[in-house]
């Protein structure tokens, strides 16, 4: 079909044959029509992504600060040298992958684990499955808030059992807060995903491995597991990149003080308390250079499937 | 089909486990609702029940500008942004689905590489142009954006949702000589509702949800959303605390979504799904 489009379309103006000429009137209008209708779409996406990450790459370019407009000039990669010898760049970085790491590895289990529930329970089966869309659903600074009032020392009910503790005040039992808080929101999400694996996964063998003698166990791992790899993978990339970008919990919760500043955060806080536009757009460039670096690791080294290219 | 064989004490771990659950999706959001009925004095006790009850909280945020003018900016930013997100992504999916054009990988790779993109890399050089084009604390600056982040969603959906389309009654439509325009407004937009109904609402929990945007492009609350107004409360002096009144607040942007997460459960896990497993 395409190939012929190619040509026709490539074909001077007499073709030959009356048919064929017709063909590629109609494959060229229904070609216009396609590109007509994805056009406002990729405009806006173009608009909003594609042209402020070029631009923000031209700022990175130069020292900019709002508070000082006079003293813009382009100063080449220093900046990016400038935050990549920064130590709050490299805390920030590990504090966030410290954040992606953890939190995705315990979804990947709870969220396992909550979708051999909802797939495998009888009794209860529509409860759970609503009460699960809750944690989606909330908006993740209503729960943040949630979170950080249970743990405020004399306010809330978690520091109270506690022994009046007050964990958002200190780095890693801070962060460990967080990291609570961004499970209980998105687990629900990656249980579902898998959910949607586990319903691809043919009865028929379970029954036959089970005729076999197979353990439950060696069912989930010999069967169900590899299965559901790719459904386990595409959830892992988007939980991932999901996480790297960390901004709302942490906002809410501790503000990034405390040492629990993530990538997104110390962004943030450049382009708003320093106001430098030419620092910040570095931090952006290389937030996307990191999530580029993630996503080609995912989809290269473990072979997943980007989602939607394989059926067009 | 559910399990293959399960006995009474299987049915128990499983009922347990069901339980647990339930009961960890409800804590923080019965704590939330316990703060805001708490009166100022009791919110420094620490119990997770108020020992008064008090719709005090309730009725200062209801009766403030500071709340009533951001939630009706949420709602207003998140119903145009869902509209016009959900028209375009219909558009760009049906091409997707049903023409051959060249061009049309680069479009799901753009989706893709969008829906993974983080908003963060954005927020400075936005800022950057909203400010230059006027666009800053205005409505639209919040639903430009917004628009943008919803397309992917709903080219993933949708484009699914068109593919499940049986593809002779377009044909059938052309043959009684509907031109490609009416097949797609009279065949198959009718059919393809569902599938809308669904990006709309998840396109709409995004909106609603969205935070990083919502306080870096507006400065005041003539645009800004419920989320960013509350993160900016502060008590009625500064001797008061403002737990109270963000905890109403909270609340108050969570019940509608939590009732209509309840409502439409069933189209949110198949949209959620349908995205990312089957393509």
């Amino acid at each position: 079909m395409s190939t012929t489009t190619e040509t026709a379309v490539t074909a001077p103006p007499e073709a030959p044959a009356k048919h064929r000429k017709q063909l590629s009137e109609g494959a060229r209008a229904e070609r216009r029509f396609g590109w007509l209708l994805c056009a406002p779409a990729v405009i806006v996406m173009i608009a909003v992504t594609a042209y402020p990450i070029v631009y923000a790459i031209v700022l990175s370019l130069q020292r900019y600060n709002l508070a000082f407009p006079n003293l813009r000039k382009w100063v080449g990669f220093s900046n990016y040298g400038a935050v990549l010898s920064s130590p709050y760049w490299w805390h920030a970085l590990v504090v966030t992958l410290i954040i992606t790491i953890v939190s995705v590895a315990i979804e990947l289990v709870l969220g396992m684990l909550l979708a051999l529930l909802m797939f495998r329970t009888i009794f209860g089966r529509g409860l759970v499955r609503t009460s699960v869309l809750i944690p989606y659903g909330i908006v993740t600074v209503a729960a943040a808030y949630s979170w950080q009032f249970a743990w405020t020392p004399s306010t809330g009910y978690l520091s109270a059992i506690f022994g009046n503790s007050a964990p958002l005040a200190h780095t890693v039992p801070a962060i460990g807060v967080i990291i609570v808080a961004e499970i209980w929101k998105t687990t629900p999400f990656m249980a579902l995903l898998l959910l949607a694996g586990l319903s691809l996964v043919p009865e028929d063998l379970q029954k036959a491995a089970m005729v076999d003698g197979a353990t439950a166990w060696q069912r989930f791992t010999r069967i169900t597991l590899p299965l559901i790899k790719p459904a386990i993978l595409v959830a892992l990339l988007f939980r991932t990149l999901d996480a790297f970008r960390i901004f709302d919990n942490i906002y809410i919760l501790t503000a990034g003080g405390n040492g629990t500043y993530s990538v997104s955060i110390l962004g943030y806080d450049n382009l708003f308390n320093s106001l430098s536009l030419g620092i910040g757009s570095t931090i952006s460039v290389l937030i996307f250079i990191s999530v580029a670096i993630i996503a080609v690791i995912f989809i290269k080294g473990f072979g997943t499937a980007a989602p939607g290219s394989e059926n067009l | 089909m559910a399990a293959i064989t399960s006995t009474p004490r299987q049915k128990f771990g499983w009922g347990l486990a069901n339980a647990l659950t339930v009961v960890i999706v409800a804590i923080p959001v019965l704590w939330l609702l316990s703060l805001s009925f708490k009166t100022p004095a009791a919110i420094t006790n620490a119990s997770f029940w108020p020992s008064q009850w008090t719709w005090g909280n309730y009725s200062g945020i209801l009766t403030t500008q500071q709340f009533i003018r951001p939630l009706l900016n949420s709602i207003g930013i998140g119903l145009i942004s869902t509209f016009i997100a959900v028209i375009l992504a219909s558009m760009a999916a049906y091409a997707v689905a049903r023409l051959a054009f060249p061009g049309k990988k680069l479009l799901i790779g753009m989706s893709l590489l969008i829906a993974l993109f983080p908003p963060i890399s954005l927020v400075t050089p936005l800022f950057n142009i909203e400010r230059a084009l006027g666009l800053f604390n205005t409505w639209p600056g919040l639903i430009i954006p917004y628009v943008a982040f919803g397309l992917p969603l709903g080219i993933y959906i949708l484009s699914a949702f068109f593919r499940e389309i049986p593809w002779e009654l377009e044909k059938a439509a052309k043959m009684d000589g509907a031109t490609p325009f009416q097949a797609f407004t009279k065949v198959i937009a009718p059919l393809a509702a569902p599938g809308m109904v669904t990006t709309a609402i998840l396109v709409f929990l995004f909106c609603w949800n969205e935070f990083l945007f919502a306080i870096s492009f507006t400065s005041t609350i003539t645009s800004r959303t419920a989320p960013a107004a509350i993160a900016f409360f502060s008590g009625s002096s500064q001797f008061t605390s403002p737990i109270g009144p963000i905890s109403a607040a909270a609340v108050v942007i969570t019940i509608p979504i939590i009732i209509f997460v309840l409502f439409f459960q069933r189209r949110i896990v198949a949209g959620l799904t349908s995205g990312a497993v089957k393509g």
